[in-house]
Parts: C-alpha cells; sequence; structure tokens
C-alpha cells in the first residue's frame, strides 16, 4: 500500500536526517544518564524504592520532551513542512512517520536509561519494561503532534512541554503503577486504552494541524 | 439571567444541614456545568473541523473559556469543601478534585496555545483539535486517576459524598439547572460581546479604506 | 484551472491580498507582477492549498500530485544529499522510475556532478536548480513559480530559460515576477498586484 510506503519513507528520512546530525539522539542519552545521577543526590537516605520508580518516570518523561522539541526542527527550519504538506500523500502519513522516528529514539534512549537506572538504583522487572513500551507509544503519537502545533507557535519551546504535560499525566500514572502495584495488568490495560485513544484521535487529526 | 439569579436565591432558604452540604450545592453543579462547557467547546470544535462551520471556532473558545472558570470555582469550591471535611485545602483523595486541577492546566495550555499564534485558519484549527484531545482525555483521566488511587495513597479517609433525601435531591437538580442557566447566559454574553468586538473591528477597518 | 474572485488574504490584522480575481485556463502562462510586499507570494501560497483565504472564492481544480510549486525557500533538507532529496519528493509524489528522471533533472540543471553531496554544501543559485528539479520531478500540469530566477547564476538563468521554454506550450504557468520583461515572450496573461 503506498500509504505504508509514504509512511516508510518519511521515517527512514528522519532516522537518516539524525544519523547524519547526529544531534539530537546523544543529547537524549546524556541527558537521561545525567538525570538519573542527579536523582540519587535528590533521594534522601532512606528513600523507598518506589521514589526512584516515580523519578525514573520523570526522567524518561523529560528526556521524551527533549526528543520531542527537536523533532520538527529540519521541517521548521527549513520550511520544508510545505514541501511534505504539498504532496499527494496523506497528511497523516507524516505523523505516522515522524512518531515512529521518535519511537526509535525513546527506545534506544531507554536502551541505556534503563540498564543505568538498574546500575544505580535496582533492577527493572518485566512489569516496568511492558509500561515503558507501551508508554512510548503514546508519547510518541501524542507528542509528534503537539510538537507540529508548538513548531507553528512563535513561544514554541514553551508552548510544548506546556500542551504535553496535561496529557501525559494518564501515561505517568499508567507506567509509574505498573512498575509498582501488585497488579500490573491493570495499568499496562490503562496505556493500552491511552495509546488506543489518542493514536487514532492523532491520526485523524493531524491533516488539521498542518493545513489551513 | 434574572430566573437564575431567583433560582439560586430560592432555593438556599431550603438548605437545613451545615455549611458543609451548602458547598455541595455549589460545588457539584459548578462541576457538571463545567464539564457541559468542555463538552459544547469539544462540539463546537468538532463542527469547526467537519463542517467548516464559521462560527464555530469563536463559539468553541467561549466554552472552553467559561469552563475554565468554572473549573476554577470547582476547585475552590471543592477546596473549601475540603476544607470543612477533612481539615485541609487540598486532598489528593478526591478524584473530582485532582481531576479539574489535570483539566484546569490542560484547558490553560489551550489558551497558551491560542494566545501564541496569531489569529486565523491556522489557529482555529489547532485549537479545535486540542479542544477535541480534551474531550477524550477527561474519560481517561477519570479512569487513570482513580487506578493512581491504589498506589499514591491508601484509602483512609471516608469517601461517602453526601446521601441525599427527596428535598435534597430536589435542591441539588434545581442548583444544577441554575448554574447550567447562569453558563449559558454568559457564554451568550461573551459570544455577543465578542461579536461585537469583530464587528467593530472589521467596520474600522473597512473605514480606513 | 484556478478561477479566483474577490480573494481576501489577512494575516492577523494585516490585510496581504484584497480583492483579487483571476482565472487561468489550460496552458496559459499568467504573469504576477508588483512591488515587494504586494502579496505575490501570499498568492501563490493560496493556490497551492498552503493556506486558504480569508475571504472569496479561489478554486484550483488540479489535483496534488499534479501541481509544482516553487517557493521562496528551496523546500530540500540540507542534510539529505540532492539524489535523497529528490529520491523522497519521487516516492512521495509516486514517481515512476524517479532515479532514472532525478537522474535526468540533476544532469538537465547542471547538478550531477553534485548529486552526492549534502545540500547544505550548496551555494545559492545551487540550491534554487535543486529546488527546480523539485518542482519539476513529478512532471506537474500546474506550475506555480515563486520568483524561479532568484538566486540563479548566468548558467542557471540559461538552463532555467531553456526549461520555460520547452515547457510553456504543455504545462499552466503562474509566476510571480517583479523582472517580468523577461518572460513577456513567454506570457499569455498578466496580473498586476498593487
Amino acid at each position: 500500500m503506498t500509504y505504508f510506503a509514504d509512511v516508510g519513507a518519511l521515517a527512514r528520512k528522519d532516522l537518516l536526517l539524525e544519523l547524519r546530525a547526529r544531534d539530537t539522539l546523544p543529547a537524549m542519552l546524556l541527558f537521561v544518564v545525567s538525570t538519573l545521577v542527579v536523582f540519587h543526590f535528590v533521594l534522601p537516605a532512606g528513600s523507598s524504592d518506589l521514589a526512584a520508580t516515580g523519578l525514573l518516570w520523570v526522567a524518561l518523561l523529560f528526556t521524551a520532551l527533549l526528543g520531542l522539541s527537536r523533532s520538527f526542527a529540519a521541517e521548521r527550519e527549513q520550511g520544508v513542512i510545505d514541501g511534505l504538506v504539498l504532496a499527494p500523500s496523506d497528511r497523516s502519513a507524516i505523523w505516522l512517520g515522524k512518531a515512529l522516528s521518535i519511537l526509535a529514539f525513546l527506545a534506544l534512549a531507554e536502551l541505556i536509561a534503563l540498564p543505568a537506572y538498574g546500575l544505580f538504583f535496582k533492577p527493572v522487572g518485566a512489569a516496568l519494561v511492558a509500561g515503558v513500551v507501551l508508554a512510548d507509544v503514546g508519547i510518541a503519537a501524542v507528542g509528534t503532534l503537539l510538537a507540529a502545533m508548538a513548531t507553528a507557535s512563535r513561544a514554541r519551546e514553551l508552548l510544548l512541554p506546556l500542551l504535553f504535560l496535561p496529557l501525559a499525566i494518564p501515561i505517568v500514572i499508567g507506567g509509574v503503577g505498573a512498575s509498582v502495584a501488585g497488579d500490573p495488568g491493570r495499568y499496562l490495560g490503562l496505556l493500552g486504552l491511552y495509546d488506543a485513544l489518542f493514536a487514532i484521535i492523532c491520526w485523524a487529526s493531524f491533516e488539521y494541524v498542518v493545513t489551513e | 439571567m434574572a430566573a437564575a439569579i431567583a433560582l439560586i436565591f430560592f432555593y438556599a432558604p431550603l438548605d437545613q444541614d451545615g455549611l458543609n452540604q451548602k458547598i455541595f450545592y455549589f460545588h457539584v453543579p459548578i462541576a457538571l456545568t463545567a464539564y457541559a462547557s468542555f463538552g459544547w467547546g469539544g462540539w463546537k470544535a468538532l463542527r469547526h473541523l467537519w463542517k467548516r462551520d464559521e462560527n464555530a471556532d469563536l463559539e468553541s473558545y467561549v466554552a472552553i473559556h467559561l469552563g475554565v472558570i468554572f473549573g476554577l470555582l470547582t476547585l475552590v469550591t471543592g477546596s473549601i469543601w475540603a476544607k470543612y471535611r477533612w481539615g485541609h485545602w487540598w486532598v489528593w483523595s478526591e478524584d473530582q478534585l485532582v481531576l479539574f486541577l489535570v483539566l484546569f492546566l490542560f484547558y490553560c495550555a489551550y489558551f497558551m496555545l491560542r494566545y501564541s499564534l496569531p489569529p486565523g485558519p491556522q489557529r482555529a484549527n489547532m485549537s479545535a483539535v486540542y479542544a477535541l484531545f480534551g474531550v477524550v482525555l477527561i474519560p481517561v483521566s477519570i479512569l487513570a486517576i482513580r487506578l493512581s488511587e491504589r498506589f499514591i495513597h491508601p484509602v483512609a479517609f471516608d469517601r461517602g459524598g453526601p446521601n441525599m433525601a427527596g428535598s435534597q435531591f430536589l435542591t441539588f437538580c434545581v442548583c444544577v439547572v441554575a448554574w447550567f442557566a447562569v453558563a449559558a447566559t454568559l457564554y451568550q454574553l461573551e459570544l455577543a460581546g465578542k461579536r461585537l468586538d469583530i464587528r467593530l473591528r472589521e467596520l474600522r477597518e473597512a473605514l480606513q479604506e | 484551472m484556478i478561477h479566483a474572485r474577490g480573494v481576501e488574504k489577512r494575516y492577523g490584522d494585516k490585510r496581504i491580498l484584497r480583492g483579487v480575481d483571476l482565472d487561468v485556463g489550460t496552458d496559459d502562462f499568467v504573469l504576477v507582477t508588483g512591488p515587494n510586499g504586494s502579496g505575490k507570494t501570499t498568492l501563490l501560497r493560496l493556490c497551492a492549498g498552503l493556506a486558504a483565504p480569508t475571504r472569496g472564492e479561489l478554486i484550483v481544480a488540479v489535483e496534488r500530485g499534479r501541481l509544482g510549486y516553487l517557493a521562496h525557500e528551496p523546500l530540500v533538507y540540507r542534510e539529505l544529499t540532492a539524489l535523497e532529496n529528490l529520491d523522497l519528493y519521487g516516492r512521495l509524489y509516486r514517481v515512476p522510475e524517479r532515479r532514472e528522471r532525478s537522474g535526468m533533472l540533476l544532469e538537465r540543471f547542471g547538478l550531477w556532478d553534485a548529486r552526492h553531496a549534502r545540500a547544505a554544501s550548496f551555494s545559492r543559485g545551487m540550491l534554487q536548480r535543486l529546488a527546480l528539479c523539485r518542482t519539476l520531478l513529478h512532471e506537474p500540469s500546474l506550475l506555480l513559480l515563486d520568483e524561479p530566477y532568484s538566486g540563479l547564476d548566468d548558467e542557471g538563468v540559461n538552463l532555467l530559460d531553456r526549461e520555460l521554454a520547452e515547457r510553456a506550450a504543455r504545462a499552466t504557468f503562474v509566476v510571480a515576477t517583479h523582472e517580468p520583461e523577461r518572460l513577456e515572450p513567454l506570457a499569455s496573461a498578466r496580473l498586476a498586484l498593487a
């Protein structure tokens, strides 16, 4: 299907750009590890493991924001978004391609972050990893659309966190819940529901975000 | 408007219980009104995107503006209620309050979005999409917050809401209707005011030609 | 192909276009002239579908895949090579034999030797030529060109002259320029914006 060919071409383009520029992903990796180190000093002695888990999610969230704020940088700085919007391909393919590349960046960042967390604090369980995977999907979906919105405005660096954080609250609840609760299933279910609902609404409404 | 205010003063004497209960008659109807405003804003947003309804953008904006005001009132009345009931100005165990905090933040960001874009079809489109996200966020947040209870706080507070006898229930319904009427009136007022502003601006520009 | 009546475009409080009427038929070659800030770029953006008119009627009876738009910016990714950029657009526009066509266009615009170089290393003139390749890649039937000669050196100007002369008969053109004399011989109509 040409739709998925378009998505593939766009995602490939984003990964290629990052491979050439090598700015976003290294920044994300450094940021998340630095944050984890800071957290070691932030937690008073005798803090529970649970607090550390919560902080991990904070770290992941802000690392994601870092990546998302750069996600439309190339399109914005060079005005290329017009070129993509003019193409006969479905505009939602732009969103999906970009979201997939963000997902890849998040996954790579977590490939470093989770072992680091395991090293600094406590080992990571399967439920946490599952939570992270599901959360990533939600973050990538919603974050990409919001990043596109923020790009259009003057106050883009300020706007993206403001738009994103309220929407990230259910993700955080789901993720932390899956990491610490006795029955992670419910929380993974919440994440799955969030992902499904918001992916659909992002897919359907992206067209309106980039056109007049 | 006069009818709404009359209604509000009419039902007040019917209350028999303490201040605690009285606040409840404000708090929940105001909350419901806020939900309704956000829902209406979302509906108008959908009409803007789907049917290219010209007026819908402004209507959506006004509805959400009202929703935020009522949301703030919900938080304030809720806080007062919490103070009387549990002795704290804020309690995380009260789902409604937490939900409104999240929604309040979300819709404040709506205004940040709106003010950072120049007026035009792009701003209208983005506002509408964001408003629709809000509508989806509400049920998801309700579920999420309810789930978050289980690992954040051991539930130590007695959370039963007030049970309502017949006369109280009637009072409650009257309150809901009254607050909806207030909201609807404010909505029409603000909408008319904004439309007047736009008309004035258009006339001024036509004169400059 | 294009029908515009009373088109108005406003950004915030500034009114850029006012009461524009335009009719472009198949194989027309329309020159849009006017001083800086008169709205030439805005008009082309409206015709391309990148913006919607604030008021008035605008119908462009061409599907997106048959429309070519040359903007002020080259609309290419700086970190991708010329060939990679054209490959991306070729995929998005479903260009048949895109590799061959990309190569052919790069050659026609004198960029063949630079095909594996990143666009970031291109001069202004080379970027403009690459942008022209991008615009022509999918053989559009309606071409909206915004100052196509800007940034081109003498050789680039000649190459563009040749392309336009060849295509003028078999495609519709709307060209915004502040040097209309150059394209006068090809033009079938003019629109002057205040």
